[in-house]
Protein backbone atom coordinates (compact mmCIF):
# COMPACT_ATOMS: atom_id res chain seq x y z
CA UNK A 1 0.00 0.00 0.00
CA UNK A 2 2.74 2.24 1.48
CA UNK A 3 4.08 1.98 -2.68
CA UNK A 4 1.06 2.50 -4.30
CA UNK A 5 0.50 6.04 -2.21
CA UNK A 6 3.97 6.84 -3.08
CA UNK A 7 3.82 5.94 -6.83
CA UNK A 8 0.11 8.30 -6.83
CA UNK A 9 2.13 11.15 -5.72
CA UNK A 10 1.37 14.16 -8.24
CA UNK A 11 6.10 14.44 -7.42
CA UNK A 12 6.43 11.34 -8.74
CA UNK A 13 4.78 11.46 -11.72
CA UNK A 14 6.35 14.70 -12.55
CA UNK A 15 9.79 13.08 -11.83
CA UNK A 16 9.21 9.77 -14.06
CA UNK A 17 7.37 11.70 -16.96
CA UNK A 18 10.99 13.76 -16.90
CA UNK A 19 13.05 11.05 -16.74
CA UNK A 20 11.27 9.02 -19.88
CA UNK A 21 11.83 12.35 -21.73
CA UNK A 22 15.41 12.27 -21.33
CA UNK A 23 15.83 9.35 -22.06
CA UNK A 24 13.55 9.31 -25.12
CA UNK A 25 15.29 12.73 -26.24
CA UNK A 26 17.80 11.24 -28.83
CA UNK A 27 14.84 9.91 -30.75
CA UNK A 28 13.30 13.42 -30.40
CA UNK A 29 15.98 16.17 -30.87
CA UNK A 30 17.94 16.03 -34.19
CA UNK A 31 21.56 15.62 -33.56
CA UNK A 32 21.99 19.24 -33.86
CA UNK A 33 19.92 19.71 -30.83
CA UNK A 34 20.89 16.71 -28.94
CA UNK A 35 24.55 18.06 -28.46
CA UNK A 36 22.97 21.31 -27.93
CA UNK A 37 20.93 19.64 -25.20
CA UNK A 38 24.22 17.87 -23.99
CA UNK A 39 26.05 20.85 -23.73
CA UNK A 40 23.20 22.28 -21.44
CA UNK A 41 23.63 19.10 -19.41
CA UNK A 42 27.21 19.74 -18.23
CA UNK A 43 26.54 23.12 -17.72
CA UNK A 44 23.78 21.82 -15.26
CA UNK A 45 25.76 20.17 -13.43
CA UNK A 46 28.59 23.01 -13.35
CA UNK A 47 25.76 25.49 -11.81
CA UNK A 48 24.27 22.68 -9.43
CA UNK A 49 27.58 22.94 -7.39
CA UNK A 50 27.83 26.80 -7.99
CA UNK A 51 24.68 27.15 -6.75
CA UNK A 52 25.47 24.85 -3.53
CA UNK A 53 28.06 28.23 -2.67
CA UNK A 54 25.71 30.77 -4.32
CA UNK A 55 22.21 29.80 -3.01
CA UNK A 56 22.86 27.25 -0.01
CA UNK A 57 26.06 28.80 1.26
CA UNK A 58 25.18 32.69 0.79
CA UNK A 59 29.06 33.43 -1.20
CA UNK A 60 28.61 34.58 -4.96
CA UNK A 61 31.53 33.27 -6.98
CA UNK A 62 32.97 34.73 -10.29
CA UNK A 63 35.70 32.71 -10.54
CA UNK A 64 34.23 29.42 -11.04
CA UNK A 65 35.48 29.45 -14.34
CA UNK A 66 38.99 28.73 -13.16
CA UNK A 67 37.50 25.03 -11.22
CA UNK A 68 35.31 23.86 -14.88
CA UNK A 69 38.75 25.12 -16.68
CA UNK A 70 40.69 22.46 -14.28
CA UNK A 71 38.47 20.07 -14.76
CA UNK A 72 38.17 20.57 -19.09
CA UNK A 73 42.31 20.62 -18.67
CA UNK A 74 42.54 17.65 -16.15
CA UNK A 75 41.06 15.45 -18.94
CA UNK A 76 42.85 17.47 -22.46
CA UNK A 77 46.20 17.26 -20.59
CA UNK A 78 46.06 13.66 -19.83
CA UNK A 79 45.51 12.79 -23.14
CA UNK A 80 48.65 14.58 -24.12
CA UNK A 81 50.61 13.29 -21.48
CA UNK A 82 49.38 9.97 -20.63
CA UNK A 83 48.00 8.43 -24.19
CA UNK A 84 47.91 5.19 -23.25
CA UNK A 85 45.01 6.04 -20.14
CA UNK A 86 42.84 8.02 -21.90
CA UNK A 87 39.77 5.99 -21.14
CA UNK A 88 36.73 7.57 -19.17
CA UNK A 89 36.75 5.59 -15.92
CA UNK A 90 40.45 7.18 -15.50
CA UNK A 91 39.95 10.82 -17.07
CA UNK A 92 36.86 11.72 -14.69
CA UNK A 93 38.55 10.79 -11.57
CA UNK A 94 41.51 12.77 -12.42
CA UNK A 95 39.62 15.80 -13.17
CA UNK A 96 38.09 15.52 -9.95
CA UNK A 97 41.07 15.13 -8.72
CA UNK A 98 42.61 18.53 -10.38
CA UNK A 99 39.79 19.89 -9.72
CA UNK A 100 39.48 19.47 -6.11
CA UNK A 101 43.10 20.30 -5.62
CA UNK A 102 42.74 23.81 -7.18
CA UNK A 103 39.49 24.69 -5.36
CA UNK A 104 41.22 23.11 -2.18
CA UNK A 105 43.77 25.94 -3.04
CA UNK A 106 41.77 28.85 -4.23
CA UNK A 107 39.09 28.02 -1.37
CA UNK A 108 41.59 28.40 0.97
CA UNK A 109 42.48 31.85 0.02
CA UNK A 110 38.99 33.07 -0.69
CA UNK A 111 36.83 31.79 2.26
CA UNK A 112 38.90 33.94 4.50
CA UNK A 113 36.64 36.80 3.23
CA UNK A 114 32.72 37.30 2.59
CA UNK A 115 30.47 39.39 -0.13
CA UNK A 116 32.19 41.18 -2.80
CA UNK A 117 35.79 40.98 -1.29
CA UNK A 118 34.69 36.86 -1.69
CA UNK A 119 33.37 37.41 -5.26
CA UNK A 120 36.75 39.92 -6.31
CA UNK A 121 38.87 37.19 -4.90
CA UNK A 122 37.38 33.98 -6.53
CA UNK A 123 37.64 36.44 -9.79
CA UNK A 124 40.58 37.67 -9.74
CA UNK A 125 42.41 33.63 -8.84
CA UNK A 126 40.21 32.55 -11.51
CA UNK A 127 42.22 35.11 -14.13
CA UNK A 128 45.50 34.08 -12.87
CA UNK A 129 44.86 30.17 -13.77
CA UNK A 130 43.53 31.95 -17.27
CA UNK A 131 46.70 33.59 -17.54
CA UNK A 132 48.58 30.49 -16.88
CA UNK A 133 46.93 28.39 -19.36
CA UNK A 134 47.34 31.11 -21.81
CA UNK A 135 50.72 31.57 -21.45
CA UNK A 136 51.82 28.21 -21.06
CA UNK A 137 51.94 27.64 -24.75
CA UNK A 138 54.16 24.45 -24.52
CA UNK A 139 52.46 22.98 -21.95
CA UNK A 140 48.76 23.70 -22.18
CA UNK A 141 48.69 24.79 -26.26
CA UNK A 142 47.84 28.38 -24.91
CA UNK A 143 45.04 30.08 -27.29
CA UNK A 144 45.43 26.52 -29.31
CA UNK A 145 43.73 24.62 -27.01
CA UNK A 146 44.18 21.16 -26.83
CA UNK A 147 42.10 18.45 -28.69
CA UNK A 148 40.13 15.73 -27.02
CA UNK A 149 39.48 12.36 -28.55
CA UNK A 150 36.73 10.09 -27.92
CA UNK A 151 37.92 7.97 -24.98
CA UNK A 152 37.33 4.35 -24.67
CA UNK A 153 35.39 2.74 -21.69
CA UNK A 154 36.88 -0.26 -19.93
CA UNK A 155 38.96 -1.03 -22.72
CA UNK A 156 36.71 -0.68 -25.60
CA UNK A 157 37.39 1.74 -27.69
CA UNK A 158 35.08 3.68 -30.27
CA UNK A 159 37.83 2.98 -33.66
CA UNK A 160 35.61 4.15 -36.65
CA UNK A 161 32.77 6.26 -34.18
CA UNK A 162 32.40 10.04 -35.61
CA UNK A 163 32.09 12.17 -32.57
CA UNK A 164 28.32 13.03 -33.23
CA UNK A 165 27.43 8.92 -33.62
CA UNK A 166 29.32 8.71 -30.06
CA UNK A 167 27.68 11.56 -28.51
CA UNK A 168 24.31 10.34 -29.76
CA UNK A 169 24.62 6.97 -28.01
CA UNK A 170 26.72 5.72 -25.47
CA UNK A 171 27.91 9.52 -24.25
CA UNK A 172 24.43 10.65 -24.06
CA UNK A 173 23.57 7.68 -21.67
CA UNK A 174 26.64 8.41 -19.50
CA UNK A 175 26.27 12.31 -19.39
CA UNK A 176 22.46 11.56 -18.72
CA UNK A 177 23.67 8.66 -15.73
CA UNK A 178 26.47 10.99 -14.11
CA UNK A 179 23.62 14.19 -14.41
CA UNK A 180 21.29 12.60 -12.36
CA UNK A 181 23.82 10.83 -9.73
CA UNK A 182 25.12 14.18 -9.97
CA UNK A 183 21.57 15.77 -8.99
CA UNK A 184 20.35 13.32 -6.79
CA UNK A 185 23.68 13.24 -4.70
CA UNK A 186 23.38 17.36 -4.51
CA UNK A 187 19.52 16.95 -2.97
CA UNK A 188 21.40 14.95 -0.31
CA UNK A 189 24.04 17.19 0.22
CA UNK A 190 21.42 20.33 0.92
CA UNK A 191 18.98 18.51 2.80
CA UNK A 192 21.55 17.06 5.35
CA UNK A 193 22.95 18.37 8.48
CA UNK A 194 25.89 19.82 6.73
CA UNK A 195 24.01 21.17 4.34
CA UNK A 196 22.00 22.58 7.34
CA UNK A 197 24.97 23.75 8.52
CA UNK A 198 25.66 25.82 5.52
CA UNK A 199 22.17 27.04 5.55
CA UNK A 200 22.80 28.24 9.01
CA UNK A 201 25.95 29.89 7.97
CA UNK A 202 24.09 31.64 4.98
CA UNK A 203 21.78 33.32 7.41
CA UNK A 204 23.09 34.06 10.39
CA UNK A 205 27.38 33.54 10.62
CA UNK A 206 27.33 35.25 14.22
CA UNK A 207 25.00 32.27 15.51
CA UNK A 208 26.63 29.45 13.63
CA UNK A 209 30.10 29.91 14.89
CA UNK A 210 28.21 30.13 18.33
CA UNK A 211 26.65 26.74 18.21
CA UNK A 212 29.84 25.44 17.20
CA UNK A 213 30.17 25.20 13.67
CA UNK A 214 33.67 26.14 12.18
CA UNK A 215 32.51 28.39 9.79
CA UNK A 216 35.21 29.01 8.10
CA UNK A 217 36.12 25.18 7.53
CA UNK A 218 32.68 24.76 6.21
CA UNK A 219 32.69 27.17 4.02
CA UNK A 220 35.96 26.14 2.37
CA UNK A 221 33.72 22.52 1.84
CA UNK A 222 30.88 23.72 0.53
CA UNK A 223 33.67 26.20 -2.12
CA UNK A 224 35.77 22.04 -2.46
CA UNK A 225 32.30 20.25 -3.88
CA UNK A 226 31.40 23.56 -5.31
CA UNK A 227 34.42 23.10 -7.14
CA UNK A 228 34.39 19.42 -7.55
CA UNK A 229 31.26 19.66 -9.61
CA UNK A 230 32.25 22.52 -11.47
CA UNK A 231 35.55 20.37 -12.27
CA UNK A 232 33.19 17.59 -12.86
CA UNK A 233 31.40 19.40 -15.50
CA UNK A 234 34.15 20.90 -17.51
CA UNK A 235 35.56 17.72 -17.78
CA UNK A 236 32.17 15.94 -19.48
CA UNK A 237 31.80 18.72 -21.70
CA UNK A 238 35.27 18.26 -23.04
CA UNK A 239 34.28 15.18 -24.43
CA UNK A 240 31.19 16.98 -26.02
CA UNK A 241 32.66 20.10 -27.43
CA UNK A 242 36.30 18.21 -28.60
CA UNK A 243 38.86 20.72 -28.10
CA UNK A 244 39.20 22.74 -25.01
CA UNK A 245 40.51 26.31 -24.81
CA UNK A 246 41.79 28.82 -22.35
CA UNK A 247 38.57 30.68 -22.68
CA UNK A 248 36.82 28.62 -19.81
CA UNK A 249 39.00 29.97 -16.99
CA UNK A 250 37.86 33.46 -18.37
CA UNK A 251 35.50 35.48 -16.18
CA UNK A 252 32.94 35.73 -19.40
CA UNK A 253 32.50 32.18 -18.59
CA UNK A 254 32.16 32.63 -14.81
CA UNK A 255 29.78 35.28 -15.56
CA UNK A 256 27.38 32.85 -17.74
CA UNK A 257 27.59 30.62 -14.75
CA UNK A 258 26.39 33.04 -12.66
CA UNK A 259 23.75 34.11 -15.60
CA UNK A 260 22.39 30.06 -15.83
CA UNK A 261 21.87 30.00 -11.86
CA UNK A 262 20.02 33.43 -11.98
CA UNK A 263 18.27 32.28 -14.58
CA UNK A 264 16.55 28.85 -13.23
CA UNK A 265 16.92 30.56 -9.63
CA UNK A 266 18.98 29.89 -7.14
CA UNK A 267 16.50 29.40 -4.32
CA UNK A 268 15.31 25.94 -5.25
CA UNK A 269 17.41 22.93 -6.07
CA UNK A 270 16.35 22.46 -9.65
CA UNK A 271 16.68 26.26 -11.12
CA UNK A 272 20.17 26.26 -12.40
CA UNK A 273 19.46 23.13 -14.07
CA UNK A 274 16.58 24.63 -15.37
CA UNK A 275 18.68 27.72 -15.59
CA UNK A 276 21.89 25.82 -17.86
CA UNK A 277 19.45 23.87 -20.26
CA UNK A 278 17.16 27.30 -21.42
CA UNK A 279 20.31 29.37 -21.43
CA UNK A 280 22.75 27.03 -23.48
CA UNK A 281 19.47 27.07 -26.27
CA UNK A 282 18.89 30.70 -25.50
CA UNK A 283 22.47 31.49 -26.01
CA UNK A 284 22.83 29.32 -29.51
CA UNK A 285 19.46 30.28 -30.65
CA UNK A 286 20.14 34.17 -30.05
CA UNK A 287 24.03 34.21 -31.74
CA UNK A 288 22.29 32.41 -34.75
CA UNK A 289 19.55 34.83 -35.51
CA UNK A 290 21.61 37.89 -34.64
CA UNK A 291 24.73 39.05 -34.83
CA UNK A 292 23.08 41.72 -31.58
CA UNK A 293 22.65 38.62 -29.45
CA UNK A 294 24.37 39.84 -26.43
CA UNK A 295 21.78 42.37 -26.08
CA UNK A 296 19.00 39.62 -26.74
CA UNK A 297 20.64 38.21 -23.44
CA UNK A 298 21.10 41.40 -21.64
CA UNK A 299 17.46 42.24 -22.39
CA UNK A 300 16.61 39.03 -20.27
CA UNK A 301 19.08 39.35 -17.58
CA UNK A 302 17.13 42.77 -17.04
CA UNK A 303 13.64 41.71 -17.14
CA UNK A 304 14.46 38.35 -14.78
CA UNK A 305 15.62 40.73 -12.20
CA UNK A 306 12.73 42.92 -12.87
CA UNK A 307 9.99 40.97 -13.42
CA UNK A 308 11.07 37.25 -12.13
CA UNK A 309 13.64 37.66 -9.17
CA UNK A 310 13.23 34.09 -7.82
CA UNK A 311 13.89 32.65 -11.74
CA UNK A 312 11.99 30.38 -13.87
CA UNK A 313 12.28 27.83 -11.60
CA UNK A 314 11.82 29.76 -8.35
CA UNK A 315 8.76 31.68 -9.96
CA UNK A 316 7.47 28.04 -10.95
CA UNK A 317 7.49 26.89 -7.56
CA UNK A 318 5.97 30.12 -6.38
CA UNK A 319 3.04 29.42 -8.50
CA UNK A 320 2.08 26.13 -7.74
CA UNK A 321 2.50 26.98 -3.90
CA UNK A 322 0.06 29.42 -4.61
CA UNK A 323 -1.99 27.46 -6.62
CA UNK A 324 -2.14 24.37 -4.18
CA UNK A 325 -3.16 27.11 -1.30
CA UNK A 326 -5.57 28.61 -3.32
CA UNK A 327 -7.66 25.13 -3.41
CA UNK A 328 -6.31 24.29 0.12
CA UNK A 329 -8.02 27.32 1.26
CA UNK A 330 -11.13 26.53 -0.80
CA UNK A 331 -11.47 22.89 0.42
CA UNK A 332 -11.25 24.19 4.04
CA UNK B 1 32.85 26.32 37.67
CA UNK B 2 33.03 29.71 36.38
CA UNK B 3 35.79 32.15 37.68
CA UNK B 4 36.79 35.38 36.76
CA UNK B 5 39.69 36.70 38.25
CA UNK B 6 40.28 40.77 37.89
CA UNK B 7 39.14 40.88 34.09
CA UNK B 8 39.84 44.09 32.25
CA UNK B 9 38.37 45.40 28.64
CA UNK B 10 39.86 48.56 26.69
CA UNK B 11 38.02 49.34 23.58
CA UNK B 12 41.10 51.87 22.28
CA UNK B 13 42.01 53.73 24.95
CA UNK B 14 38.67 53.66 27.02
CA UNK B 15 38.36 51.20 29.37
CA UNK B 16 35.17 49.68 29.55
CA UNK B 17 35.49 46.68 32.82
CA UNK B 18 37.81 47.70 35.64
CA UNK B 19 39.48 44.92 37.48
CA UNK B 20 36.52 42.68 37.96
CA UNK B 21 36.53 39.26 40.20
CA UNK B 22 33.90 37.18 40.68
CA UNK B 23 32.86 33.75 40.69
CA UNK B 24 29.45 31.24 39.52
CA UNK B 25 29.02 28.26 41.45
CA UNK B 26 27.92 25.21 40.30
CA UNK B 27 23.70 24.68 39.78
CA UNK B 28 24.18 28.58 40.81
CA UNK B 29 21.73 30.91 38.96
CA UNK B 30 23.26 34.67 39.23
CA UNK B 31 21.94 37.58 38.14
CA UNK B 32 23.92 40.53 36.89
CA UNK B 33 22.51 44.00 37.12
CA UNK B 34 23.53 47.36 36.06
CA UNK B 35 22.63 50.95 34.75
CA UNK B 36 23.11 50.94 30.95
CA UNK B 37 26.53 51.55 29.80
CA UNK B 38 28.36 49.56 33.03
CA UNK B 39 29.48 47.08 31.04
CA UNK B 40 27.32 44.04 31.15
CA UNK B 41 27.43 42.88 27.62
CA UNK B 42 30.46 43.42 26.85
CA UNK B 43 31.49 41.05 30.10
CA UNK B 44 29.30 38.42 28.71
CA UNK B 45 30.83 38.60 25.38
CA UNK B 46 34.21 38.17 26.60
CA UNK B 47 32.95 34.69 28.64
CA UNK B 48 31.49 33.74 25.67
CA UNK B 49 34.94 34.47 23.90
CA UNK B 50 32.76 36.88 21.33
CA UNK B 51 35.36 39.79 22.49
CA UNK B 52 38.95 39.26 23.10
CA UNK B 53 39.94 40.26 26.78
CA UNK B 54 42.91 42.89 27.74
CA UNK B 55 44.15 41.82 30.72
CA UNK B 56 43.20 39.40 33.43
CA UNK B 57 41.75 35.79 33.63
CA UNK B 58 39.02 33.32 33.29
CA UNK B 59 38.61 29.69 34.19
CA UNK B 60 36.24 27.20 33.72
CA UNK B 61 36.19 24.40 35.14
CA UNK B 62 39.67 24.58 36.66
CA UNK B 63 40.81 25.61 33.30
CA UNK B 64 42.64 28.80 31.87
CA UNK B 65 39.98 29.63 28.83
CA UNK B 66 41.40 33.65 29.08
CA UNK B 67 42.54 32.90 25.18
CA UNK B 68 40.45 29.95 24.15
CA UNK B 69 38.39 30.41 20.80
CA UNK B 70 34.52 30.62 20.98
CA UNK B 71 34.50 27.39 19.37
CA UNK B 72 36.45 25.81 22.36
CA UNK B 73 34.67 27.30 24.65
CA UNK B 74 31.26 25.86 23.20
CA UNK B 75 32.92 22.79 23.20
CA UNK B 76 33.71 22.54 26.95
CA UNK B 77 30.01 23.95 27.94
CA UNK B 78 29.19 27.64 27.43
CA UNK B 79 26.61 28.96 25.94
CA UNK B 80 25.18 31.97 25.31
CA UNK B 81 21.72 33.63 24.29
CA UNK B 82 21.41 36.89 22.20
CA UNK B 83 20.14 40.58 23.62
CA UNK B 84 19.29 41.13 19.77
CA UNK B 85 17.87 37.91 19.00
CA UNK B 86 19.85 36.44 16.33
CA UNK B 87 18.07 32.89 14.53
CA UNK B 88 18.35 31.57 11.30
CA UNK B 89 15.96 33.38 9.87
CA UNK B 90 15.08 31.14 6.70
CA UNK B 91 15.22 28.00 8.67
CA UNK B 92 11.84 26.65 10.69
CA UNK B 93 11.92 26.92 14.15
CA UNK B 94 12.27 23.26 14.58
CA UNK B 95 15.61 23.49 12.35
CA UNK B 96 17.21 26.33 14.07
CA UNK B 97 17.13 23.34 17.20
CA UNK B 98 18.09 20.54 15.46
CA UNK B 99 21.24 22.41 13.94
CA UNK B 100 22.29 23.29 17.65
CA UNK B 101 21.60 18.97 18.23
CA UNK B 102 23.41 18.05 15.40
CA UNK B 103 26.34 20.42 16.22
CA UNK B 104 25.92 18.94 19.44
CA UNK B 105 26.49 15.38 18.87
CA UNK B 106 28.92 16.03 15.81
CA UNK B 107 26.79 14.78 13.10
CA UNK B 108 26.92 17.99 11.56
CA UNK B 109 29.84 16.74 9.25
CA UNK B 110 26.97 13.95 8.06
CA UNK B 111 26.82 15.22 4.10
CA UNK B 112 24.47 12.45 2.36
CA UNK B 113 21.31 11.07 4.51
CA UNK B 114 19.11 14.42 4.84
CA UNK B 115 18.19 15.48 7.88
CA UNK B 116 15.01 13.89 8.44
CA UNK B 117 16.81 10.74 8.76
CA UNK B 118 18.08 11.11 12.24
CA UNK B 119 14.88 10.64 13.77
CA UNK B 120 15.90 10.54 17.48
CA UNK B 121 17.76 13.64 17.53
CA UNK B 122 14.43 15.27 15.48
CA UNK B 123 12.16 13.83 18.68
CA UNK B 124 14.80 15.51 20.95
CA UNK B 125 14.18 18.89 19.22
CA UNK B 126 10.69 18.29 20.00
CA UNK B 127 10.75 18.10 22.87
CA UNK B 128 13.69 21.27 23.81
CA UNK B 129 10.60 22.63 21.81
CA UNK B 130 7.57 21.22 24.18
CA UNK B 131 9.83 22.37 26.95
CA UNK B 132 10.04 25.99 26.35
CA UNK B 133 6.34 26.10 25.21
CA UNK B 134 6.79 26.54 21.42
CA UNK B 135 6.63 22.84 20.50
CA UNK B 136 3.27 23.31 18.62
CA UNK B 137 4.88 26.17 16.38
CA UNK B 138 7.89 23.53 14.31
CA UNK B 139 7.03 24.44 11.25
CA UNK B 140 6.95 28.03 11.59
CA UNK B 141 9.38 30.59 10.15
CA UNK B 142 11.55 32.48 13.25
CA UNK B 143 10.03 35.66 11.50
CA UNK B 144 6.61 34.76 11.90
CA UNK B 145 6.79 34.71 15.47
CA UNK B 146 6.05 36.86 18.10
CA UNK B 147 8.87 39.15 19.89
CA UNK B 148 8.34 36.56 23.35
CA UNK B 149 8.57 33.33 20.92
CA UNK B 150 11.54 34.41 19.42
CA UNK B 151 13.42 35.60 22.77
CA UNK B 152 12.21 31.86 24.03
CA UNK B 153 13.41 30.09 20.84
CA UNK B 154 17.09 32.27 21.16
CA UNK B 155 17.46 30.74 24.40
CA UNK B 156 16.03 27.27 24.05
CA UNK B 157 19.17 27.05 21.37
CA UNK B 158 21.69 27.98 23.84
CA UNK B 159 19.66 25.40 25.64
CA UNK B 160 20.14 23.15 22.85
CA UNK B 161 23.80 22.84 22.91
CA UNK B 162 23.75 21.00 26.22
CA UNK B 163 26.30 23.67 28.10
CA UNK B 164 26.98 23.32 31.76
CA UNK B 165 26.75 27.22 31.93
CA UNK B 166 24.52 29.58 29.86
CA UNK B 167 25.26 32.69 29.17
CA UNK B 168 21.75 35.05 29.31
CA UNK B 169 21.94 38.29 28.09
CA UNK B 170 18.40 40.38 28.88
CA UNK B 171 16.35 37.09 28.12
CA UNK B 172 12.82 39.09 28.39
CA UNK B 173 13.89 42.29 26.74
CA UNK B 174 10.88 43.35 24.47
CA UNK B 175 9.30 40.66 25.90
CA UNK B 176 5.56 41.87 26.37
CA UNK B 177 5.19 42.69 30.59
CA UNK B 178 2.80 40.25 31.17
CA UNK B 179 4.46 37.40 29.60
CA UNK B 180 7.47 38.29 31.09
CA UNK B 181 7.33 35.58 34.06
CA UNK B 182 5.40 32.64 32.18
CA UNK B 183 9.52 33.13 29.90
CA UNK B 184 11.23 33.10 32.71
CA UNK B 185 9.05 30.28 34.43
CA UNK B 186 10.06 28.20 31.02
CA UNK B 187 13.54 29.07 31.12
CA UNK B 188 14.16 28.12 35.23
CA UNK B 189 12.34 25.42 35.48
CA UNK B 190 14.09 24.11 31.69
CA UNK B 191 17.89 25.06 33.10
CA UNK B 192 16.88 23.79 37.03
CA UNK B 193 16.23 20.08 35.19
CA UNK B 194 19.29 19.81 33.41
CA UNK B 195 21.33 21.13 36.77
CA UNK B 196 22.92 24.07 34.68
CA UNK B 197 24.65 27.27 36.09
CA UNK B 198 23.28 30.54 34.47
CA UNK B 199 24.52 34.09 34.28
CA UNK B 200 21.39 36.13 33.51
CA UNK B 201 21.41 39.91 32.52
CA UNK B 202 18.26 41.39 33.34
CA UNK B 203 16.33 44.69 34.22
CA UNK B 204 13.55 43.60 36.20
CA UNK B 205 14.18 43.97 39.78
CA UNK B 206 10.77 41.53 40.42
CA UNK B 207 12.37 39.02 38.03
CA UNK B 208 16.05 39.25 39.67
CA UNK B 209 14.72 38.85 43.30
CA UNK B 210 12.32 35.84 41.87
CA UNK B 211 14.39 33.47 40.43
CA UNK B 212 17.56 34.03 40.83
CA UNK B 213 20.22 32.79 44.07
CA UNK B 214 22.67 35.64 43.70
CA UNK B 215 23.32 38.89 42.16
CA UNK B 216 26.35 41.20 41.07
CA UNK B 217 25.65 44.62 40.93
CA UNK B 218 27.98 46.00 37.92
CA UNK B 219 28.85 49.96 37.71
CA UNK B 220 30.84 51.56 35.62
CA UNK B 221 32.64 49.10 34.97
CA UNK B 222 33.61 46.88 37.87
CA UNK B 223 31.42 44.82 40.54
CA UNK B 224 30.20 47.01 43.58
CA UNK B 225 28.03 44.31 45.16
CA UNK B 226 27.46 40.57 45.65
CA UNK B 227 25.33 38.81 47.37
CA UNK B 228 21.21 37.35 47.93
CA UNK B 229 18.89 39.77 46.12
CA UNK B 230 16.76 40.92 49.26
CA UNK B 231 20.28 41.96 50.60
CA UNK B 232 21.54 44.15 48.08
CA UNK B 233 18.79 45.92 47.05
CA UNK B 234 18.81 47.76 51.06
CA UNK B 235 22.83 48.78 50.19
CA UNK B 236 22.44 52.62 49.60
CA UNK B 237 24.75 52.33 46.79
CA UNK B 238 23.16 49.69 44.98
CA UNK B 239 19.95 51.66 44.81
CA UNK B 240 22.08 54.59 44.12
CA UNK B 241 23.13 53.25 40.75
CA UNK B 242 20.31 51.36 40.08
CA UNK B 243 17.36 53.99 40.94
CA UNK B 244 19.12 56.98 41.36
CA UNK B 245 17.93 57.43 45.25
CA UNK B 246 20.52 59.03 46.99
CA UNK B 247 20.49 57.47 50.74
Amino acid sequence: MALKRFLMRPRFIIYAVVILGFVFLPRLLSTFNLILFEYGLTFAIVALGFNLLLGYTGLLSFGHGAYFAAGAYGVAMTAKYFPAHFSLEILIPAALLVSLIISAIFGFVCVRHTRIFFSILALALSMLLYALVFKFYHVTGGSDGLYVKIPSVFGYTFEGVRRPQFLMGFYYYFLLGVFFAALILMKGIVSSPFGKALQAIRDNEVRAELIGIRVRRYRLYAFIISGMYAGLGGALWSFVNGHVTPDVAHWVFSGEIVYMTLLGGFAVLAGPVVGALIFTFLKLYAMGSTEYWMLIIGATLIILVLVLPAGIAGGFAKLVAKISQHFATRAA
Amino acid sequence: MLKVTRLVKDFGKARIIYPTTFEVKRDEIVSLVGPNGAGKTTLVNLISGHVKVTGGKIEFLERDITYASPYHRIKMGIARNFQITNLFDNSTVLDNIRICLFSVYGKIKRGILPATHYKAITEEAAEVLDTFGIGDKKEVFPGNLSEGDKKVLDTAMAFALKSKFLLLDEPTSGVATGDKFKVMDTIISAIKKERMACLIIEHDMDIVSDYTDRVLVLAEGTIIADGKPKEIMEQSNVKEVLFGVKA
